[in-house]
């Protein structure tokens, strides 16, 4: 295999050239997480033809038309249910699902929730822009409070959504979330979450400057970022700052959005138990009642 | 762990070959002996003894059963499993099928074969759980956004739950389209005897897998192989890389959405691949209707008390025939016409207050009579309630 050292080469490898140009804007944090993804593909040296990738609809769904690989691009909301279909056919598969806040976390949630109760073996990327984007820049359940959308016009007055607690809580087996100026742990755990048998949940917090940025002040791609640095802490520091800080300090990152690995554990995944359950019936023959004719 | 059909296996898991069992359990077992090897459900009644039956039976025939979150999972789990290179089914009935409806389309616009069965109950909304009726027969049709075809095979007996199940496989994966099961809680829970077929005498078909040259090969055109407007079908892992999306696209299958002729090419293709075959996808049966001045058409459950019917009348000298439609959907428009051109009065008795009366009126205009018998609140027809239709001319 010819080692791939810059991200022509790797975009070379990895993209759907016929497919190009992309519908992302200018400042658009999608294509950042798509090149983690290659990055941490490429590290791994998988087959692709045994990637599949699945996905819903939105900004983030159009990923999958842009890679070189089978990818199915399904309704709103559904793409993990799809996907596990494409998985119980195929055990060999690895899937990836790429979904954004909206259709993740949004109509989607029943489906995220089961996929990671049952901790089938996918790895979901939901990339948190805290807006629907694509129909213009509706209020999304993971927008912080007072942001303004199109439908939040007064701003939000809405609790966000924290979907790596709610991973976490359903026993996910690896539940991440980074922000897309992050350039290197970011890889880290995607490659983390594609090698680990069962559920992972990927999340980052990336920019959209055009239905985002620009009604909240943070169009200039800059502001967003450093938007990021100063609203994002991480995990472990968080939890120092609770344990031993002052009064103070915990006021100030009360708040904040917590980044870093929330969960990485090894339970047992769905097709696991499903296969010792076929495995423990071939052994006890079933009854047939009076034999066959 | 992937399944490979197994008929040995297959018939030892179904049992005896003569048996007395539930049009519920039927399908199931048209499920198994058409090579199906994936099920996502979700309880509903009446359709719940499908999925349970499928619990127990496709670990042992090496499938993969699911008992998804709800019916859109279900629908979507049962589409992915297809691209996966699963033959796939699911069973509902009318909320989980309205859940179903958008996924629907999603299968027909991206050619994915797969099978429903919906138990049909009473609606609107909620309606009456355990009662059977017809309710959703032009759902089935038009329930989904836009232009398409659909396959809805109406079964009356226990054997056609069993039959009609394998034939919604061959043709779903025939044409590569969705098709549907539409029985009913009549025929559901119904016990009856049934034979199961032997491995000789089954007829199945299976999708037409890719395999021309990853370079040469288009996704979403006619077939490059034969003469046919569907497709080959390259199943995901199989190096053929294919993108799959709910868009309008174009033949390499990439979102073509502003243009009108990418979409009235992939809608007309589509939709004609089963129109231009709509000769050969005729499944009815006539009774007594040679010399029949009035006809009973009719399908699914009710097609029973309209036999009764029939025969009441033919012993007091009534020249009265029977047309059952075992595939509803696509309707045999010249065979209505036909029978049209040759009766006085066509009767339309349905579990509905009248939705397959209306093709049936729209293809008999100018030749006959139709008139609408409806009954509903989940109760079948009674044979007299039928005869008074007859008595009325």
């Amino acid at each position: 295999m010819v080692e791939i050292k810059t991200a022509e080469e790797l975009n070379k490898k990895y993209l759907r050239e016929g497919m190009w140009p992309t519908i992302f804007c200018n400042g658009c944090g999608h294509g950042v997480v798509l090149e983690f993804t290659f990055w941490a593909l490429e590290e791994l040296g998988w087959d692709m033809d045994k990637v599949i990738f699945a996905s819903g609809i939105g900004c983030s769904s159009r990923l999958p038309g842009y890679i070189n690989a089978d990818g199915l691009h399904t309704t709103h909301g559904r793409a993990i249910a799809f996907a596990t279909g494409i998985k119980a056919a195929n055990p060999d598969f690895n899937i990836i699902v790429f979904t954004g806040d909206g259709d993740c976390a949004g109509i989607g949630g029943n489906h995220f929730i089961h996929a990671a109760r049952r901790n089938i073996d996918m790895t979901v990327i939901m990339i948190n822009n805290f807006i629907y984007g694509m129909t213009g820049g509706q209020l999304a359940p993971t927008a912080p409070l007072g942001s303004i959308a199109t439908t939040a016009p007064y701003g939000n007055i809405e609790h966000p959504f924290d979907i790596c607690e709610l991973a976490k809580a359903l026993g996910a087996n690896y539940v991440a979330r980074w922000p897309v100026s992050h350039p290197y742990q970011p890889i880290k755990s995607v490659k983390e979450g594609l090698e680990k048998k069962g559920f992972s949940l990927l999340e980052f917090l990336a920019p959209c400057p055009t239905a985002y940025g620009r009604r909240n002040k943070l169009g200039d791609i800059k502001k967003h970022w450093a938007w990021y640095d100063n609203n994002t802490i991480l995990i472990e520091d968080y939890d120092r700052i609770m344990k031993y800080g002052k009064e103070e300090e915990k006021n100030e990152i009360k708040d904040k959005m917590r980044i870093g690995v929330f969960q990485n554990i090894q339970k047992s995944g769905f097709f696991e138990q499903y296969e010792k359950l076929v495995e423990r019936l071939a052994v006890k023959e079933p009854k047939t009642k009076g034999g066959k004719k | 762990m992937k399944y490979i059909r197994d008929p040995k296996r297959i018939r030892e898991v179904l049992g005896k070959k003569v048996q007395f069992i539930l049009g519920d359990m039927a399908c199931v077992y048209g499920g198994l002996l058409a090579g199906c090897s994936f099920f996502g459900g979700y309880p509903i009644t009446p359709a719940s003894e499908v999925a349970e039956g499928m619990a127990r039976s496709l670990p042992r025939v090496g499938g993969t059963y699911i008992q998804m979150e709800d019916e859109i999972g279900s629908i979507a789990a049962v589409i992915g499993a297809a691209w996966g290179g699963a033959k796939s089914m699911t069973a509902t009935s009318g909320p989980g099928f309205s859940l179903m409806m958008e996924n629907y389309g999603f299968a027909v616009m991206t050619e994915t074969p797969c099978v429903i069965v919906n138990v049909q109950r009473t609606g609107p909304s909620t309606g009456q759980p355990t009662l059977g009726a017809q309710g959703d027969m032009m759902q089935v049709r038009w329930g989904t956004h836009g232009d398409l075809e659909t396959f809805a095979f109406a079964p009356s007996t226990v054997q056609e739950c069993l039959d009609f199940t394998i034939e919604a496989f061959n043709l779903s994966e025939k044409y590569r389209n969705p098709a549907c099961v539409m029985t009913d809680g009549e025929v559901g829970h119904l016990r009856e005897r049934i034979v199961v077929p032997d491995e000789k005498d089954l007829k199945i078909i299976d999708r037409i897998n890719a395999t021309i040259d990853k370079e040469k090969f288009i996704p979403f055109s006619e077939s490059q192989t034969r003469k046919s407007k569907v497709p080959d079908f390259p199943t995901f892992g199989t190096g053929y890389r294919t993108y799959v999306t709910g868009l309008t696209h174009n033949e390499k299958g990439f979102p073509a959405t502003d243009k009108q002729p990418d979409h009235e090419r992939l809608v007309k293709r589509i939709t004609s691949k089963i129109t231009d075959d709509a000769d050969k996808l005729v499944m009815i049966e006539q009774l007594n209707v040679d010399d029949a001045d009035t006809v009973f058409v009719t399908y699914g459950a009710t097609a029973r008390p309209a036999e009764s019917a029939m025969e009441i009348a033919r012993k007091k000298g009534k020249k009265v025939g029977l047309f059952r439609l075992k595939l509803v959907w696509p309707f045999p428009e010249k065979e209505i016409i036909k029978l049209a051109k040759n009766v006085d009065k066509i009767i339309v008795p349905e579990m509905n207050l009248g939705q397959i009366v209306h093709p049936v009126r729209e293809f008999s205009e100018g030749y006959c009579e139709v008139v609408s018998a409806p009954k509903i609140g989940g109760e079948m027809h009674f044979p007299d309630e039928l005869y008074k239709y007859l008595e009325d001319k």
